[in-house]
C-alpha cells in the first residue's frame, strides 16, 4: 500500500526528526532519501547545540529545540557532550555587546554568565593573551549529527515507518509524490531537502552557503569549550559574499573540529585552499598553538540559506498539502527537533508551543 | 663509535644511544620493542617507514603525533611511545 498520513521527502536531521515525532504520533510515515542518512549538510554540520541570540524568532527556536535535546544526552548514538559554549572577543567594542547578550539569554532562561581576560586565560589557556573579554553559556553541548539522523530514523522505522532509500523525488503529485521507479506515494508532503528545496519548490528562494571545516588529530584534553569569537554572528548574518569567523570544537575522541567560513554561490563544493588558509589565518589570532597542531581532513558542506536566514516551517502558499521544513543554514541541528515538534502542531491544527508566524513560508510568497 | 657520533636521547624515560643520522624509529626500536597502542588496545609498530603510514607516531617534547620514521634522532629528546 502506498497511502501515508505523511511523505517525508530527505533523510537530514531535519527529516529524520519530522519522521520521528511523526511515527511517534501513530501517524503512517514513508520517508524517502536518494543518498545516505544524514549525508547532506548534516554530515558537514558541527554539531554545535547553540542558541544564537541575534535575532529573537532563531532564539525562540533554539531555545524550544535545545530544551527536546536533553533527552539525547546519554545516548550513546549522540556523542552528546556538554562542552559549554565559549564566546571571546579580541576587542573592546566586541566586549561593549558581552553584558547585554548575558542579559538576552537569560531573559529566555538561558543561563551565561561574563567572563574577564584572566577567566579565559584560566579556563581555556590556548586562547591568545590579552582577549578583551567573553560569555561563558556552560550548559550547551555538541552533538555527531549523522549518529542522531541515524537514530532518529531508526525510531520511526521502529515505529512502522517506511524508508524508500535510494529512490528520488521526481515530483510532486496530486496528494502525493512520484519516485524515479515510477511508484507512487499518496498523502500529505513535508519537503525536507535543504539546499534542494528549488528542485521541487522553485517558489521558495534558497542559496547554498559553503563552509570548510578541518579535523585535527587526537589532543585529548587540549581544548575544554567549544569557542567562538563575538563577533560570528556578523558572519553568519552578514550578507557579504564570503567571510570567515573563528570557531573551534573538542569532539569527545580528543579530536579538534575548526571552523567557520562562508560563500555564497560557491561554484565547487571542493576544498579551496585560499579560503582554508584565510580561515586558519584567522583562528590562528585567536589560538597560536592551533599552528602546531596535525590536520587529518578538511571537507566542505552547503549550508541551505533562505532569504532571511531563518527556515521555512509550515504549508507551501498556493499548494494542495505540501508543507516545507527547509533553509536552516548553519543551525539545523540546534534547531531540528523544534522545528519537527512545531510543524507536527501546524498540521494537527494544534497551536505550537513557540509562535510559528517568523517561519512561515508565506512571509517570502507575498 | 666516538662521542661526536652518538646521540643520547630518552624514550619513555630510558636513556637510549644510537648513531648520528639514525631515525627517531630506529632509537625507538633500540630501546623498546612497543611503540604505540592503537584506540581499540592493538599494538603498533613502523610499518611503511616513509610517512605515509603513521602507525610510529610518538610524543617528542611534548609534541603529540610525530612520525618516528621522518624524524632524526636528535640530542636530548625525550620521546613517549604514548601519543
Amino acid at each position: 500500500m502506498s497511502r501515508f498520513d505523511l511523505i517525508i521527502v530527505g533523510a537530514g536531521i531535519i527529516g529524520t526528526a519530522c519522521a520521528d515525532a511523526a511515527a511517534a504520533l501513530g501517524w503512517r510515515t514513508a520517508v524517502v532519501e536518494p543518498g545516505p542518512v544524514g549525508g547532506g549538510a548534516t554530515a558537514a554540520a558541527m554539531g554545535h547545540l547553540v542558541a544564537m541570540d541575534d535575532d529573537m524568532a532563531e532564539l525562540a527556536l533554539a531555545r524550544y529545540s535545545i530544551r527536546q535535546w536533553q533527552a539525547f544526552a546519554d545516548l550513546p548514538a549522540a556523542e552528546f557532550s556538554r562542552c559549554g559554549t565559549l564566546w571571546v572577543a579580541r576587542t573592546a567594542a566586541e566586549a561593549a555587546g558581552i553584558d547585554a547578550r548575558v542579559a538576552r539569554l537569560r531573559a529566555a532562561g538561558i543561563y551565561a554568565q561574563v567572563l574577564d581576560a584572566g577567566d579565559l586565560q584560566r579556563i581555556e589557556p590556548l586562547l591568545a593573551p590579552g582577549m578583551a573579554g567573553g560569555m561563558l553559556v556552560p550548559d550547551e553541548a555538541v552533538v555527531y549529527p549523522p549518529g542522531v539522523a541515524r537514530h532518529l530514523l531508526d525510531q520511526a522505522l521502529s515505529h512502522d515507518a517506511q524508508l524508500y532509500a535510494a529512490r528520488r523525488v521526481q515530483a510532486l503529485i496530486h496528494h502525493g509524490v512520484q519516485l524515479d521507479d515510477g511508484t507512487q506515494l499518496h498523502g500529505r508532503v513535508l519537503l525536507a531537502t535543504g539546499g534542494q528545496l528549488p528542485e521541487l519548490v522553485p517558489e521558495l528562494p534558497m542559496r547554498l552557503r559553503k563552509g570548510h571545516l578541518v579535523i585535527s588529530e587526537r589532543y585529548p584534553g587540549l581544548l575544554q569549550h567549544q569557542v567562538l569569537e563575538m563577533g560570528y554572528a556578523d558572519s553568519a548574518h552578514g550578507q557579504a559574499d564570503s567571510s570567515v569567523a573563528f570557531n573551534v570544537q573538542p569532539r569527545p575522541t580528543g579530536q579538534l573540529l575548526l571552523g567557520s567560513s562562508r560563500e555564497f554561490d560557491a561554484d565547487s563544493g571542493e576544498v579551496s585552499p585560499p579560503m582554508l588558509q584565510r580561515m586558519l589565518q584567522h583562528a590562528f589570532a585567536f589560538m597560536p598553538s592551533l599552528r602546531r597542531l596535525r590536520a587529518l581532513r578538511t571537507w566542505t558542506g552547503m549550508r541551505p540559506t533562505s532569504v532571511d536566514g531563518l527556515p521555512y516551517l509550515g504549508a507551501v502558499p498556493g499548494r494542495d498539502e505540501v508543507w516545507v521544513a527547509a533553509g536552516h543554514e548553519g543551525l539545523g541541528i540546534t534547531t531540528a527537533l523544534g522545528s519537527a515538534l512545531l510543524l507536527m502542531d501546524l498540521m494537527r491544527g494544534h497551536t505550537p508551543a513557540i509562535d510559528p508566524a517568523p517561519y512561515s513560508p508565506a512571509r517570502v510568497m507575498q | 663509535m666516538t662521542a661526536a657520533d652518538t646521540i643520547r636521547l630518552h624514550v619513555d624515560g630510558q636513556p637510549v644511544e644510537v648513531p648520528r643520522g639514525a631515525s627517531l624509529a630506529a632509537a625507538v626500536a633500540h630501546a623498546t620493542p612497543h611503540f604505540r597502542v592503537s584506540r581499540n588496545g592493538q599494538p603498533r609498530a613502523p610499518l611503511c617507514g616513509m610517512g605515509v603510514c603513521f602507525e610510529c607516531r610518538v610524543q617528542v617534547d611534548g609534541e603529540a603525533h610525530v612520525r618516528a620514521c621522518m624524524t632524526p634522532a636528535r640530542d636530548g629528546m625525550r620521546v613517549s611511545t604514548h601519543d
